[in-house]
């Protein structure tokens, strides 16, 4: 009992077609689990081209202004409190005139002498042209489309700390260990971070995204101006156009996204 | 059979070692993982379902998880619409956890017992378990 080349050849090609068929078949079944229609953004949420905080140097006048944004801050994104300056988390902190506008200081020393004694609130810029973004081998920090917000996806990150070199104002801070035991209360609705990545202020992207403006502003009473800078009637652009302000470190071509009003009305 | 004597005692320890981890475990029932969806929210709840149908959720939740996850990170996306019409906020914390307050007895049972290290909550934050 044989069996000929040509009937083999039937035999082979037919169940060849049934399996292909058959694992086709189980792929089809299987994809369309999930399709991207089904996902939406918040109406609630604010929008922006770009967004943009301007603050207001003149309404910072006691440690307290001071305090009260940076706590809210640290408070509701789960922020560790190291104290250990080497390995410390800050997402917005106070920084001299002098380190703060160092090219500034250079070009006018001569500048007003309370400018020189006054602390001035710094954090992520959200540059328009981001050298994080570019360094990023990973893109865990990317500049968002829709707003100009410059993004951490801490999922992406391997903690290489390139983007630490890049930014040119230190608002980048790493995870030297594991933070959870340094955050003295826990937010639940916002999670933490762990060793080996690196963090930085969202422009609460969170809340952004249900309706909110950025807590720092919501706490400083009216110091901080929030708002999208490529809308010429919005809070921040009236602001500018009617006041002196400065951003920091211009002649490095970031174009950052916060200002610091230091003229009067 | 050259050596037939030390090839034969070779062979016994061999079989002896590679079937330890079966010896050991023999006639010893390991306990089934069983996760628990009676947290007090859920039954609170007048109808109690997850947001996709419970042979979905069994089979793909990781899907879902990972898929939630770039929507709202990286496109900034938050709402999710169920098969069923339903919307839903793409949270882990302030969804899923919401109702299954209890990691221990939701998530861990079945990771634990097929030996996945999910890293979930190397960040993220796990409700208080209760009492």
């Amino acid at each position: 009992m044989g069996i000929n080349r040509r009937d083999f050849l039937k035999i082979a090609g037919a169940s060849a077609l049934a399996g292909i068929g058959g694992a086709s078949g189980l792929v089809l079944a299987k994809s369309g689990a999930l399709e991207a229609s089904q996902y939406t953004d918040d109406p609630k949420g604010l929008k922006a081209k770009r967004w943009a905080i301007a603050i207001d140097m003149q309404k910072f006048q006691t440690p307290e202004d001071y305090a009260k944004v940076m706590n809210v801050c640290h408070t509701i994104h789960n922020v560790p409190e190291i104290a250990n300056p080497k390995q410390e988390i800050k997402w917005i902190w106070t920084e001299s005139y002098e380190h703060a506008f160092a090219s500034q200081d250079y070009a006018n020393p001569y500048i007003q002498d309370y400018l020189k004694k006054k602390p001035f609130l710094v954090f992520c810029n959200h540059c328009d042209n981001p050298p994080c973004v570019r360094v990023c081998p990973t893109q865990a920090t990317f500049k968002r489309k829709s707003d100009g917000i410059v993004m951490m996806d801490m999922h992406r990150c391997i903690g290489c700390r390139f983007c630490m070199a890049g930014c040119p104002y230190g608002a980048r801070s790493f995870n030297w260990k594991d933070p959870r035991p340094f955050i003295k209360k826990v937010n639940p609705e916002f999670p933490a971070r762990m060793k080996g990545v690196v963090e930085k202020c969202t422009l609460c992207y969170e809340r952004l995204a249900v309706g909110l403006i950025p807590a720092c502003v919501e706490a400083s009473n009216g110091g901080m101006i929030f708002g999208d800078l490529n809308d010429p009637n919005s809070d921040v652009r009236k602001v500018l156009a009617s006041r002196y302000s400065i951003r920091r470190k211009p002649e490095l071509g970031t174009t950052p996204s916060v200002f610091y009003i230091i003229g009067g009305q | 059979m050259y050596n037939g004597g030390k090839i034969i005692i070779g062979l016994i320890i061999f079989l002896g070692f590679s079937t330890l981890p079966f010896l050991f475990s023999l006639g010893k029932a390991v306990a089934k993982p069983d996760p628990r969806i009676d947290t007090p929210e859920i039954q609170k709840m007048a109808e109690k379902k997850c947001v996709e149908s419970k042979q979905f959720m069994k089979t793909e939740h990781m899907v879902i998880l990972n898929d939630w996850r770039d929507a709202v990170v990286r496109d900034g996306l938050r709402l999710y619409k169920a098969k069923d019409g339903k919307m839903y906020d793409m949270s882990l914390q302030n969804t899923c956890m919401k109702c299954h307050s209890s990691k221990k007895k939701f998530c861990d049972q079945c990771h634990n017992y097929v030996a996945v290290k999910p890293y979930c909550w190397d960040c993220h934050i796990a409700p208080q378990e209760g009492t």
